[in-house]
């Protein structure tokens, strides 16, 4: 059938599974919003406040549920405004496929109103990235572009359609089923027998995942291997929820804010088995200190990771869970007693610095720990939680108990503020769980514009605002590197966070005692739209442990007096 | 040890293909010393040499960051020994009657070209390799160079292996 290039694309969307399209219109994509008028029956559109927002929402869709996120946008600034959340996205290897429209290809290249070079602006933080000047390229390129986004490590890919490619007519045939990923690599057999024998003789092995346990939906392989070897697990702030934080093996998160114990075993083992990861500077400290004491097996299906920040005795290429599925059926049942012992130890240390780092702290009504603790008690058993980014997002991550994969969104290798609002929709849409933010009054503060989406969605969504009136992270970095100089990070708003909620249509409540706390909860946890909880926390609390920039375990900082 | 790379890529010979080749240099941090890009024996397919100064953790990453690049269908390090390496110069020097002969002595001895002549310029023309040209260039310094411009290195290996058959095979 001949249709227009907006109705193909619209069509080649439904044809390759977007049932859910976030975004905002515009001058260059009103015949794409034409079309899609026009099919409203097989795609909901989610109009969100802003094009960051719609960006986010739709990565925060494709980490809920693992299916492609989609979002559209128009040229210019609607485009530029797409850029961090597509950014975000990419830094943390999520499936987006962003749709831009542009002016008509004769006005290309003149600086015509709302024209920005938007293939230009966004190849380095896009996966790939098309302009679709012919019309006859247009199905196949859309097509191409989910396959792009889904195929080995995951990735954003945006497709730019100009405004005559939108309106120009071709013949259509729908493909009958969405396009299939490229095959996965799979992992040489010689290098994963190597690998057991490394596994073999290892007496004190460790094993660090990343956000690729997650991708590669291999989280139940991981367990499989610590359980079978005896092996304590560490991971990434990507890595968290593939494991449940109360297995008897895992330490938890390691690096610049992570566990004391897991940071410190990693630095005691003889054999660092790396599985999903890209050995990002905030999750290995000190690079030198890497591999000067233990061996690394390194497995990741993206070739480009591997011997890329710290060299590995042994690199594995290939799909994490069929690697670990053949991984696990040779090495050999082992235990470790002597390591558990000390592993044993190694926590015993750190619930001995927790608590002396509580000792120190103010007595302020609700802490961090008080509030993720209070919310982790009445929270629905599979909730989404999502962060925004800075000190709330680290507190999170160490302390709130998580369960199944999927269940914790937050922005990692880009740490994007602002990314919260629009993640916690896209996530509820994608997978019907209640999610519940937590988020700073910076944080916050970036993209609370999405408020009005979230009531309009009827998302179900429980921000809770770990508010401190300051920019936290960055005057923690003040009080300890630069002689408390609190130069730009002190927010003293007169902003009422309730009455905003209530400005938007939402519901709010201030939080200062762990009584108020509680009753706020359990309003948010009833309500059927979004319910924002302004919940005072001390200006002065940190992140802790923290070891600082470049540091190794040597350094660790776990009390402040 | 720190020491010249040559690498021959296939990509698609589509539009912006060069940006997101040099894109990928300039984003990750790694020196050009030289890039050159042209059309192939494949419609469809380009050529770009690169030339580069590393190590072998550098070369490591250059290649494997350059197979990512969806547009990127084959990345070959061409070992220096087993490979013609070349590069074409065009260098304008003044002509002058105290000058003349030495430049036409050395133009011959260089298997240089004199492509044009006038009463104030000549223009000479070398193909060589890099080390070769430099030379030619250090010797012209002292009669006075107008302008002159050098193409970059292009680089094929010696035999009967090809990148389009490695890509081939590869797929």
């Amino acid at each position: 059938m001949e249709l227009t290039g907006a109705q193909i694309v619209i069509e080649t969307l439904i044809e390759q599974g977007c049932d859910l399209l976030f975004g905002y219109p515009g001058g260059q994509v009103t015949d794409l919003f034409d079309a899609l008028y026009q099919r409203r029956d097989k795609i909901r559109f989610v109009l969100t406040a802003h094009e960051q927002g719609a960006a986010h929402a739709a990565d925060g869709y494709a980490r809920a549920s693992g299916r492609v996120g989609t979002v559209m946008a128009t040229s210019g600034p609607g485009a530029t405004n797409l850029v961090t959340g597509i950014a975000a996205a990419y830094l943390d290897s999520v499936p987006v496929v962003a749709v831009t429209g542009n002016v008509p290809c004769d006005q290309i290249g003149r600086d015509s109103f709302q024209e920005v070079d938007i293939l230009g602006v966004s190849m380095p933080v896009t996966k790939h990235n098309f302009i679709v000047k012919d019309i006859r390229d247009l199905a196949e390129t859309v097509r191409e572009a989910y396959r792009i986004a889904k195929s080995g490590r995951p990735g954003p890919v945006l497709v730019d359609i100009p405004k005559d490619v939108q309106q120009a007519k071709c013949e259509f045939t729908p493909a009958a089923a969405p396009i299939e990923p490229e095959p996965l690599r799979r992992a040489s057999a010689h290098r994963l027998a190597r690998a057991a024998e490394m596994i073999a003789e290892a007496r004190k092995p460790y094993i660090y995942f990343g956000g690729g346990v997650i991708a590669g939906n291999a989280a139940a392989e991981v367990r499989a291997l610590a359980e079978k070897i005896d092996a304590p697990m560490g991971c990434s702030l990507m890595g968290l929820s593939a494991v449940p934080s109360e297995h008897p093996l895992f330490l938890g998160m390691q690096g610049m804010h992570g566990h004391y114990a897991a940071s410190a075993a990693e630095d005691e083992a003889d054999l660092v088995i790396a599985l999903g990861v890209r050995f990002s500077d905030r999750a290995t400290g000190k690079k030198e200190r890497f591999a000067r004491h233990f061996n690394i097996i390194h497995i990741d299906i993206d070739g480009a990771e591997l011997n890329k920040n710290i060299p590995a005795q042994l690199t594995v290429r290939g799909d994490l869970k069929d690697a670990l599925i053949r991984l696990n059926e040779i090495v050999q049942p082992q235990t470790h007693p002597e390591w558990r012992a000390r592993i044993g130890e190694l926590r015993q240390e750190e619930a001995k610095r927790t608590a002396q780092s509580h000792a120190v702290r103010r007595n302020a009504a609700l802490t961090h720990d008080s509030i993720i603790d209070a919310v982790a008690a009445v929270a629905p058993e599979d909730a989404v939680i999502v962060t925004d980014v800075g000190q709330h997002q680290m507190w999170t991550a160490q302390r709130y108990p998580l369960k199944t994969p999927r269940s914790f969104l937050t922005s990692g290798g880009l740490g994007a503020m602002g990314f919260g609002m629009g993640a916690a929709i896209g996530a509820y849409l994608a997978a019907g769980k209640r999610p519940v933010l937590f988020t700073g009054d910076g944080s916050f503060g970036m993209n609370l514009n999405e408020l009005a989406c979230a009531v309009t969605e009827q998302i179900p969504l429980t921000v809770i605002i770990m508010n401190n009136g300051v920019l936290g992270m960055v005057r923690q970095w003040q009080a300890l590197f630069f002689d408390r100089h609190f130069s730009g990070t002190t927010l003293n708003r007169k902003t009422d966070f309730v009455k905003v909620a209530e400005g938007f249509g939402a519901q709010g409540a201030r939080a200062e005692t762990p009584a108020e706390l509680a009753a706020a909860l359990e309003k948010a946890f009833r309500c059927h739209t979004p319910f924002v909880i302004d919940a005072k926390i001390d200006t002065d609390e940190l992140v802790l442990p923290m070891l600082p920039p470049g540091g190794s375990i040597d350094d660790i900082i776990t009390v402040i007096r | 040890m720190e020491k010249q790379y040559v690498i021959g890529v296939l990509v698609a010979n589509i539009s912006g293909v060069l940006s997101r080749v040099s894109g990928m240099f300039t984003r990750r941090g790694f020196n050009i010393d030289s890039l050159t890009v042209g059309e192939t024996e494949s419609a469809g397919l380009s050529r770009i040499t690169v030339a580069f100064r590393g190590d072998d953790d550098i070369k490591e990453r250059i290649v494997t960051q350059l197979e990512k690049l969806h547009d990127v269908k084959e990345v070959e390090v061409l070992d220096e020994h087993e490979t013609v390496i070349r590069e074409l110069l065009l260098l304008k020097v003044r002509n002058d009657a105290a000058t003349r002969q030495d430049i036409m002595a050395a133009v011959e001895i260089f298997r240089s070209k004199i492509v044009d002549y006038s009463k104030e310029a000549l223009i000479c023309e070398l193909t060589g390799e890099t080390s070769k040209i430099d030379a030619f260039i250090d010797l012209m310094k002292a009669y006075g160079i107008m302008e002159m411009c050098r193409t970059g290195i292009v680089a094929i290996e010696r035999g009967a292996n090809c990148l389009r058959t490695l890509m081939e095979r590869g797929q």
